[in-house]
């Protein structure tokens, strides 16, 4: 079993605790685990990517092949279809659909949104949506955690057992919108037309 | 045994610790911050080792030095570009008799995410006749860290342990030993051996180059130099260096025949194994992340005959040489073909540089250099290594240099003094405190004209927002103290109300014929943020 995933947004989005959860939760699982992440300059607002993999054997490379990946996880649409020759025929990908704005030649949203809605394999949550829903906007990773959980090899328990440890310090409420934000998530991938 | 998720930084910090390490130097760089970083949380926790940031790398290198002089482990660590500012004592350290074991981090950034040039630091161990351990694997960064203490106490000789970004920022499982204790206070009794006197150092020299044979003999025999030999198929051979070997075994299934292999993870090199290797194939393919270190040995200077060894690497094109090698890099190497993937047509993806954060004190103290500098002729904008080199670029594009630390303030001396002015330089706290203090001397003592900027966010903040290692406040003494004129020496609020007073006292500044600093301050928005929410973070405990 392998599932490699690309995670892609913008410095600043959360893309890198959204990696540490769904690694952590794997780890719990008694899966092997690497995980990539690009520190420094790159964070300033710029474009991020992270590849994590996860597998049942050994893993060799830190980063993912091109064509190999399950899945691209990404934060924000234009930067999810920057790393699609990552991505496996086979693989989905799974977008937040608000835009960031922070650039002056965004191409035609409508395009981008259309471009991928026509591949194969994908969801677009409207996670800002379903994070304020929750109770925070903050929580979109949260969100984005959950749309990703029905295709990574993890019992859900597990990473909601991870978002509890990860927010224990910071209260009940806390706690429970990034739970409520992660179950959201599940369920408008379920839903979600593909 | 325990296991712990480790980055490769992290795994070389631990390693450290569980080696009975003393006391940890670095200054902040990416990719090696995060080594440094766990240390002192670690310190936070358990109360030692010692761990801090210092000014630069050459002073923490030193410290280093000093602790290992008096018979205890030190650790210093440093981004590849570190090094050259290192590069002095390192060059110099490799003709003592090290006591305490003294061990050497550096992560190389090829690809340059995050850094201006990707030098490779096994050429500085080459240069300096050091040994060098580079990991493939987190587990093996925390092991070979461990190995590497062994080496410099046994061969007396400081020992590099070379990362890159890859590793550095990556993060996996490490299966931990057993710590050993904390080595005693003994110093040196070899007086010579550290007194580096043209009589002490001929000798010194001579038994370093003694030593190679045994260092030579050390590595042909080491397992991290891993000798593999195909006997039955002899077409090809592959030498794999750090991570490269992840790339390599990453595509090995999907090869028909296996081809012999020799993975170094020990310099100096191997070379009776690679000689071994060289001998039993027809064709040699040469990965290295990095420059073609081992390449250019072994291709040697002399041209090759008809039915020689057929040698392919980054030297004939086969591999790029420039940037960072990938898992389908390698695979194209190896002659497999890359499967395509989904591609898009029509739709062109825009960009998206990094950007100075919305609500950046160094955004206000640009608004304020370009209103001062409207109308002027002519003008040179020097700046330096930071978050404010995004400068360069839109809205701003204010900045025309960004070379190496501390370069700025030398840079406009030099151009005031070839005849363009107004020159300015801009620096950030940090990055003056590193290497901007001893070319400010130099322009003061001349009363160059030329005005200096320090951008004061009061943190390192580019590498994730490092305490100051001395409250900036004493940065006014500092430009004082090394003759600014008080007249042409200012420190305002970089801030959007202040703007316009900024602008004025720049314009000022700029046409002042004499050396002028503006200190424009306020605190990085991110570490103000971050301390508001530890701060409530505790309050609520």
């Amino acid at each position: 079993m392998r599932c490699d995933i690309v995670l892609a947004g913008v410095g600043g989005q959360g893309v890198l605790s959204i990696s540490a959860i769904i690694a952590a939760a794997a780890l719990e699982e008694g899966l092997y685990v690497k995980q990539s992440e690009v520190h420094g300059m790159s964070q300033r607002g710029g474009a991020v990517q992270a590849h994590l993999r996860i597998s049942d054997s050994p893993i060799g490379s830190d980063l993912i092949p091109r064509s190999r990946a399950t899945m691209i996880l990404s934060m924000e649409p234009m930067e999810s279809l920057r790393y699609l020759e990552f991505l496996s025929p086979d693989g989905t990908l799974i977008t937040a659909s608000k835009p960031v704005l922070n650039i002056e030649r965004y191409p035609d949203l409508d395009q981008v949104l259309d471009s991928i809605r026509r591949l194969p394999y994908s969801i677009l949550v409207d996670a800002d949506r379903l994070a304020r829903e929750s109770g925070a906007a903050r929580s979109t990773n949260m969100v984005m955690v959950g749309a990703a959980a029905g295709l990574l090899p993890i019992e859900p328990a597990v990473i909601e057992r991870f978002i509890l440890k990860k927010f224990r310090n910071k209260g009940e409420k806390v706690v429970e919108i990034n739970l409520k934000a992660f179950r959201a998530g599940m369920e408008a991938a379920v839903c979600a037309p593909t | 045994m325990k296991e712990q998720v480790l980055l490769g930084d992290e795994a070389v910090a631990l390693g450290a610790v569980h080696a009975g390490l003393t006391a940890a130097y670095a200054y902040p760089g990416t990719p090696s911050t995060e080594i440094t970083e766990f240390l002192i949380r670690y310190k936070e926790r358990y109360g030692s080792p010692h761990a801090a940031w210092c000014a630069n790398e050459k002073t923490a290198f030193e410290e280093a030095l000093g602790v290992s002089m008096v018979g205890r482990r030190a650790l210093v660590s440093m981004k590849h570009v570190g090094l050259n500012v290192a590069a002095d004592p390192l060059m110099n350290s490799a003709l003592l008799s090290i006591e305490g074991g003294l061990v050497v981090a550096v992560a190389d950034d090829p690809g340059m995410h995050s850094s201006q040039n990707e030098q490779d630091s096994r050429f500085y161990a080459d240069f300096a006749h050091l040994p060098c351990l580079e990991p493939t694997d987190q587990q093996e960064a925390y092991e070979m860290t461990r190995e590497a203490f062994e080496l410099s106490e046994w061969y007396r000789t400081p020992v590099i342990i070379r990362l890159v970004t890859r590793l550095a920022h990556s993060r996996a499982v490490v299966h931990l030993s057993n710590p050993v204790e904390e080595r005693p206070l003994r110093k040196t009794t070899n007086r010579a051996g550290w007194i580096l006197l043209p009589a002490n150092a001929r000798k010194q020299w001579q038994s370093l180059l003694d030593r190679e044979n045994d260092l030579q003999e050390r590595s042909d025999n080491s397992p991290v130099n891993h000798l593999d030999l195909n006997k039955a198929d002899k077409s090809l051979g592959v030498i794999t260096t750090g991570i490269a070997r992840n790339y390599y075994f990453e595509n090995l299934d999907d090869l028909s025949c296996k081809p012999s292999h020799l993975h170094i993870g020990m310099y100096p090199p191997p070379l009776d194994k690679m000689r071994k290797l060289a001998a039993h194939v027809n064709t040699l393919l040469i990965l290295e992340e990095g420059y073609p270190l081992l390449e250019r040995q072994i291709r040697g200077l002399l041209p090759r005959a008809k039915g020689d060894l057929v040698i392919h690497g980054k030297m004939d094109g086969t591999v790029p040489a420039a940037g960072e090698l990938t898992p389908d890099i390698v695979r194209k190497s190896l002659g497999l073909e890359i499967p395509q993937g989904i591609r898009i047509d029509g739709l062109p993806l825009a960009t998206r540089p990094p950007q100075l954060c919305a609500g950046c004190p160094h955004c206000d103290t640009y608004n304020a250099l370009t209103h001062a500098m409207e109308g002027l002729e002519q003008s040179v904008v020097t700046a330096d290594i930071g978050c404010y080199t995004l400068g360069a670029l839109p809205p701003y594009s204010t900045i025309e240099s960004c070379v190496c630390m501390g370069a700025s303030i030398g840079m406009a001396k030099g151009a005031s003094e070839a005849g363009y002015r107004p020159a300015v330089a801009m620096i950030g706290d940090s990055t003056f405190l590193h290497s901007g203090i001893t070319p400010l001397i130099d322009a003061a003592a001349g009363n160059t004209d030329m005005t200096l900027v320090i951008l004061d966010n009061e943190t390192t903040a580019m590498t994730g927002g490092q305490d100051p290692l001395i409250p900036s406040s004493r940065l006014e003494q500092i430009v004082l103290g090394v003759g600014v004129d008080p007249n042409h020496f200012h420190v305002l609020p970089a801030h959007p109300k202040k703007v316009d007073q900024l602008a004025g006292i720049l314009r000022t500044e700029m046409e002042h014929k004499g050396l002028s600093v503006v200190i424009a301050v306020r605190e990085c928005i991110e570490t103000a943020k971050r301390k508001k929410a530890t701060a409530a973070a505790t309050a609520n405990r």
